[in-house]
């Protein structure tokens, strides 16, 4: 680009030296052409306007797809998990996904990106950002050269938010609202961070591009986002035990409406999520627009279909679980596979994820409410592995050679040692967010006690947890 | 006086109450009820698990009215509600002693 712009106005001071004399013969008054040290300052001037352009158009992008990811997590994420919870827990469940995004934001203001995005170790960022020092509106070459670093910061802090909001499915309708938050803190700390900082930061074991010892290949999110926040759901369901009555007693989904707009304010969000990840507002972007949408796409029709063939009848739950599964799976492939590949992650992904929360859970029999592990753990997982089969150079040439050719990226590709490095990065990711989790609640669990009491369950965490009622249908 | 209280399928409801109206019932009280006689209820699935869903949505409908019109207002909603399957509903008629309007204290076949 910048090549393209310095030869044009090269051609335009050649044209300039060809026409000059000719207007000299017209006008002797004229003073003549321009001394080369005036060429060159236009030329300056004309690149930095150049690059302040493009500057300007990927961070309105980019804050645009910051609001984006936001809006996945409220309302979007709190409708999806709202409507599926009985009545008398709708606004608690919708509370665990809102304070979130007022809790995360403060840690990560104080010292959460610093751990995530400053350098450090291989496995955690140090304190040099500590209260956002230095983050300012000059660029981190490293992470986004064309964004000033504070639209890098705001946009990494949505996904700080949501993916804690996540897990909070598996331990629905039965947890304290204090032990929430003290868990939240810390998962955000001993599990979110590190990983954040493993793949994506610089000089992170897992990162692909700035100097990782295993170069995992994760887009938007497959194992610093799915991964940990499914398997710690796993965790968390497992350690936090049934809910009272499950699972004799019917615990269908209040309402499938609000779950609906729910999913769907998702799947738009994902557009901020996935092509935001680009970072800048390329041709990357829209490579990933794409695959991201039409990886939802063929995972509702693999989950209904599915369903269709087991039930007999495609249900609106199934067609909207299976978007979002597919959009999970194809988060960490998203900047890396070409729309074909989208397709095939994306049926794959509703099939898979539709058959380990209908099937596998009952097997287990372990009450994983709202399906945070059959959903992101299961189709993060299979998202990160796929990933490593259909990354292409041709979509991003991420892996270079010594002299800057690329090389082959997925096992389609030709690469077949990524499958290892995929595995790796999976394995390190369902390690951390196990062992932390566990740690986490047995903390959680001695400090302030995990668990409402059953009679509080039974009252729903509407009125026990905070004195509220979701519908009030006796007021006027 | 009768008392006749009607549960019908919620989609006969307009029918049925129309049909009131063209005989002469001039006053009724409705209510949207939950409840299961020989119907079998049915079966709900969500994401693999069955729930069996064996209360029904139902309408209620209940009217007092005099002796003479008693038995034309019961032939209105057989007319009506009937769809010929199980389900239809059931039409209970009971005696009432009194009647009383609350604005005027009008007593008896009056105050319908």
């Amino acid at each position: 680009m910048r090549q393209i712009l310095l030869r044009l106005v090269l051609g335009c001071v050649v044209l300039l030296g060809v026409l000059a004399p000719a207007a000299l013969a017209q006008a002797p008054a004229n003073p003549g052409t321009a001394p080369t040290s005036q060429v060159e300052d236009r030329i300056g001037k004309l690149e930095q306007q150049a690059a302040e352009a493009r500057s300007s158009g990927d961070n309105a992008w980019m804050l645009v797809c910051a609001a984006l990811v936001l809006m996945m997590t409220g309302p979007g994420l709190a409708l999806f998990y709202g409507g599926l919870v009985r009545k008398k827990n709708v606004l608690a469940t919708m509370m665990q996904s809102f304070i979130l995004m007022a809790v995360i934001t403060l840690l990560w203001a104080l010292f959460g990106y610093s751990l995530a995005f400053h350098e450090g170790s291989r496995f955690i960022g140090n304190f040099g950002y500590l209260f956002l020092r230095g983050v300012g509106a000059a660029p981190d070459v490293d992470y986004a050269a064309t964004i000033p670093q504070q639209t890098f910061m705001v946009y990494q802090l949505m996904f700080a938010i949501i993916t804690p909001a996540l897990i909070t499915g598996a331990f629905a309708e039965r947890m304290k609202f204090s032990a929430l938050l003290l868990f939240m803190i810390l998962w955000s700390i001993i599990v979110y961070e590190p990983m954040a900082h493993m793949v994506w930061g610089k000089g992170g074991f897992l990162n692909a591009s700035l100097g990782g010892v295993f170069p995992t290949l994760d887009f938007a999110g497959g194992t610093v986002v799915h991964v940990t926040s499914g398997v710690s759901a796993l965790v968390c369901a497992l350690y936090l035990g049934k809910r009272v009555g499950f699972p004799k007693e019917p615990m269908p989904p209040h309402s499938v409406v609000l779950s609906f707009i729910g999913a769907c304010l998702l799947w738009v969000g994902w557009f901020g999520f996935n092509a935001g990840s680009a970072l800048a507002a390329g041709s990357l972007a829209t490579s990933a627009f794409v695959a991201t949408h039409f990886g939802a796409a063929a995972a509702a029709l693999g989950w209904a279909g599915a369903e269709w063939l087991r039930n007999g009848k495609a249900s609106v739950l199934g067609a909207i679980s299976g978007a979002v599964a597919g959009l999970v799976a194809i988060t960490p492939a998203a900047g890396f596979v070409g729309p074909m590949s989208a397709l095939a992650i994306g049926a794959m992904a509703g099939v898979v994820c539709y058959l380990m929360v209908a099937k596998v859970k009952n097997w287990f029999g372990y009450d994983d409410s709202l399906d945070a592990f059959g959903v992101h753990g299961a189709g993060g997982t299979l998202g990160a592995l796929l990933t490593g089969i259909f990354a292409a150079k041709a979509i991003n040439p991420i892996f270079k050679d010594a002299q800057g050719i690329p090389t082959a990226v997925g096992l389609i590709d030709g690469n077949a040692r990524q499958g290892l490095n995929q595995l790796v990065g999976i394995g390190i990711a369902w390690l951390l967010a196990a062992v932390g989790t566990l740690v986490i609640l047995k903390v959680v669990d001695v400090v302030v006690g995990l668990r409402v009491s059953e009679e509080q369950e039974v009252q729903g965490l509407d009125l026990s947890q905070h004195g509220e009622e979701g519908y009030n249908l006796e007021a006027q | 006086m009768k008392k006749i209280e009607a549960i019908i399928q919620p989609s006969r409801f307009d029918a049925v109450k129309s049909a009131l109206q063209e005989v002469g019932v001039e006053g009724m009280t409705v209510s949207e009820v939950r409840g299961h006689g020989r119907q079998k209820g049915h079966t709900e699935v969500y994401r693999g698990n069955e729930y069996t869903v064996d209360l029904l949505p139902k309408v209620k409908i209940e009217m007092v009215v005099s002796q003479a019109l008693a038995d034309a207002a019961i032939q209105a909603i057989l007319r009506a509600a009937k769809t010929g399957k199980i389900g239809d509903g059931k039409i209970f008629v009971t005696n009432v002693d009194e009647a009383i309007r609350i604005r005027n204290e009008e007593r008896g076949e009056t105050a319908l």
